[in-house]
């Protein structure tokens, strides 16, 4: 029992619990799966779906956390992503055919990797600061999304495109396919070689690990551009999923929830540690609350404040000096017993 | 640096060799001069009274977000909730007014609730060892969260005594002063008193040049770590009386991406993220600077609002690599 409690993501899963209970409660049929022309339907379905674009760029930011930085830009990346995917759609011949698709998902992930090459490049290559790096693109990326989209929405119609987010393969929608394809590939990677445990060591010291002989200097690299390859994808998925390219407003946020996500998962900003299903419980909390406030008719825009309320919950449980206090409480009671 | 003063000190008759800890100000003391003077020769009626009266009306908030700012920076820290405390307190301050309450207690009451977030959030960083991220973060959330409990519209003031605080001006000619310049003005030169001759004050250098060090050497770390965070949230809930001053409305959307303006104006000022160097009046300077960046592209005329955003980043861009060259050859 106390392996149970003792574990790291014993209060997050403790969170993400009580959200469903909360859901159960108001509607007791909503954990339910239904089957709808061939595909499967129903909250859970949903959840998954909705956490796609969150879980990638939330798997980007782990890796990117475990090296002991941070990546602020994959709002802007998401953005840019979706700008030039859709663009590049509406200014094309045939904006219905599958190759247009194709080469407009090349063509937004290509620059999406220069853009977190550069990152990489202002981290590693020139020693910034990853928080002032990566602000750099911050700002500066949503006014190049608006650059390319030229200040307006852009509105395509482009089946194939489309399919990204809203299209079922095998009954399971294919935005959730693609991100749960990718974390278990790069969660096989990460923990079934050495790359996990050589970035954790870039993270905890990387002189020390270059010294040991980890070329840290091209992890850290690898790690930005992978990071606003997956924000790309993201945006891509978002994108697909209203046909619109709204600069100013896709992925906001995003990288925040991203963070959060990451932080409630127990990966400490500090480096050297990371855990990829913390994070996985991180993102679907983070969706699930979204699904819990709207089943419970709270007004979406105080979202916020419940989130915050989950991580300031969730980081004080997993504080030091919370648990010492309150191990020490359960201590006094138990010695308070045995002198009664 | 150090040493360059104490040589200044012991030689008495040479002239004090400029201390290198001024060049990231110079830096952007030169960018703003050679602005107002590119503006200046570009466009017409750029350097009178009203366009630079205006500068600093516009961002008389920003400049109190960058001060209390400045002081979590330099301890090494960061503070991301200044923006959505200022929503929160512009839209405390309009609600409680609409609901009939006295100016004289509004006010306060709006400004307290920032240092309170400010409290919290210091709390929760030194003591239950919380990165200063995170717990900014999740204060930035929970104010925007209480803005909209608070008033999910935008509510215009109408409260006579706050109209009459808003409408007072000083002119000189052409110049203008508001009320919120002048409050502004004050927050500055305490903060610039506090920072450079308070014992607090050199408190908050040491504790952002090495937090071990200055533990050892017996100053109050922990008092001093939670302050700047209840002096930042003060700053923040006042930007956001003034805010609501400058805009006669309280709304829970205002301040969105106003803690990354705040920032990247305390890093254009000269400030490190590391903490331990910076000035706040380095500060003000990268206010300023962003906001002539604004004015610039307003008198352009042709120039779409997207590029302010492109600009100011490349313009960090600039100034963060000038001041990695600068501490690479100090070390």
């Amino acid at each position: 029992m106390t392996r149970i409690y003792k574990h790291r993501l014993f209060w997050p899963v403790v969170a993400l619990a009580a959200l469903l209970l909360a859901c159960t409660l108001k509607r007791p049929d909503i954990l339910g799966i239904s089957v709808l022309d061939g595909h499967l339907f129903g909250a859970p379905i949903d959840i998954l779906r909705n956490s796609a674009p969150l879980l990638l760029v939330s798997l980007g930011m782990t890796l990117v956390i475990a090296t002991r930085g941070i990546d602020l830009s994959v709002g802007a990346t998401v953005a840019i992503a979706g700008a030039v995917a859709l663009t590049f759609i509406a200014g094309s011949h045939d904006p219905g055919s599958l190759g247009t698709a194709l080469g407009a998902v090349v063509v937004a992930l290509g620059l999406c990797l220069v853009l977190g090459g550069f990152n990489g490049f202002l981290v590693s290559g020139l020693g910034i600061q990853p928080i002032i790096a990566t602000l750099i693109l911050m700002t500066a990326g949503r006014g190049v999304a608006m650059l390319i989209t030229g200040g307006q929405i852009t509105t395509v119609n482009s089946a194939p495109f489309a399919a990204l987010a809203s299209g079922f393969l095998l009954g399971l929608p294919v935005a959730a396919l693609i991100a749960y394809g990718v974390f278990i590939v790069i969660a096989l990677l990460v923990r079934r070689t050495a790359l996990g445990m050589l970035l954790e060591a870039v993270g905890i010291n990387p002189d020390a690990s270059r010294l040991a002989g980890v070329k840290s200097k091209t992890l850290v690299f690898t790690v930005y551009t992978l990071c606003g390859a997956l924000a790309g994808l993201a945006g891509l998925i978002f994108a697909s999923n209203t046909m619109a390219a709204d600069a100013n407003n896709a992925g906001l946020f995003i990288e925040l929830d991203a963070i959060l996500a990451v932080v409630i998962g127990g990966t400490s900003l500090a480096g050297g540690k990371f855990n990829l299903g913390g994070t996985l419980v991180g993102v679907l909390i983070i969706t699930t609350l979204n699904l819990t406030v709207t089943v419970l008719g709270i007004s979406p825009l105080v979202t916020p404040m419940f989130k915050a309320i989950v991580v300031i919950a969730v980081t004080l449980m997993m504080s030091p000096r919370l648990r010492g206090m309150l191990a020490g409480l359960r201590e006094r009671r138990r010695y308070q017993e045995v002198n009664a | 640096m150090s040493t360059a003063t104490a040589l200044a000190g012991t030689r008495t008759f040479r002239p004090p060799k400029l201390d290198r800890r001024y060049l990231p100000v110079l830096g952007t003391m030169l960018v703003f001069g050679l602005m107002l003077v590119i503006g200046g020769l570009r466009y017409d009626n750029f350097l009178s009274p009203a366009v630079i009266s205006n500068l600093f009306i516009n961002n008389a908030h920003l400049i109190v977000l960058a001060a209390g700012m400045t002081f979590v920076i330099l301890t090494g820290g960061i503070d991301l909730s200044v923006g959505s405390v200022l929503a929160l307190s512009s839209v405390i301050t309009a609600t409680l007014l609409n609901a009939g309450w006295n100016v004289a207690l509004v006010l306060p009451l709006a400004i307290a609730a920032g240092s309170l977030l400010g409290l919290g959030m210091g709390v929760m960083i030194q003591y239950f060892e919380v990165q200063p991220f995170v717990a900014t973060l999740a204060g930035m959330f929970l104010a925007r969260g209480l803005c909209f409990v608070f008033a999910p519209e935008s509510v215009p003031i109408r409260d006579e005594g706050f109209i009459a605080l808003t409408n007072w001006t000083m002119a000189s000619g052409r110049w203008r002063l508001t009320a919120a310049v002048v409050i502004a003005a004050l927050v500055l030169l305490a903060s610039w008193w506090v920072l450079h001759r308070s014992r607090f004050g050199r408190t908050v250098y040491a504790v952002g040049g090495g937090e071990q060090s200055a533990t050892l050497m017996g100053l109050r770390v922990e008092r001093t770590k939670v302050m700047v965070y209840v002096i930042s949230g003060t700053c923040a809930g006042l930007a956001g009386v003034l805010f609501a001053m400058f805009s006669r409305s309280g709304y829970a959307l205002t301040g969105v991406g106003m803690e990354l303006d705040a920032i990247a104006a305390v890093v254009i000022g000269g400030t490190l993220l590391t903490g331990g160097t910076g000035f706040v009046l380095g500060s003000v300077l990268g206010v300023m600077v962003l906001g002539l960046i604004q004015t610039i592209i307003t008198f352009e005329g042709t120039l779409s609002s997207w590029w302010t955003k492109i600009v100011i980043g490349v313009l960090l861009l600039v100034f963060v690599i000038l001041q990695r060259i600068l501490t690479l050859r100090r070390t």
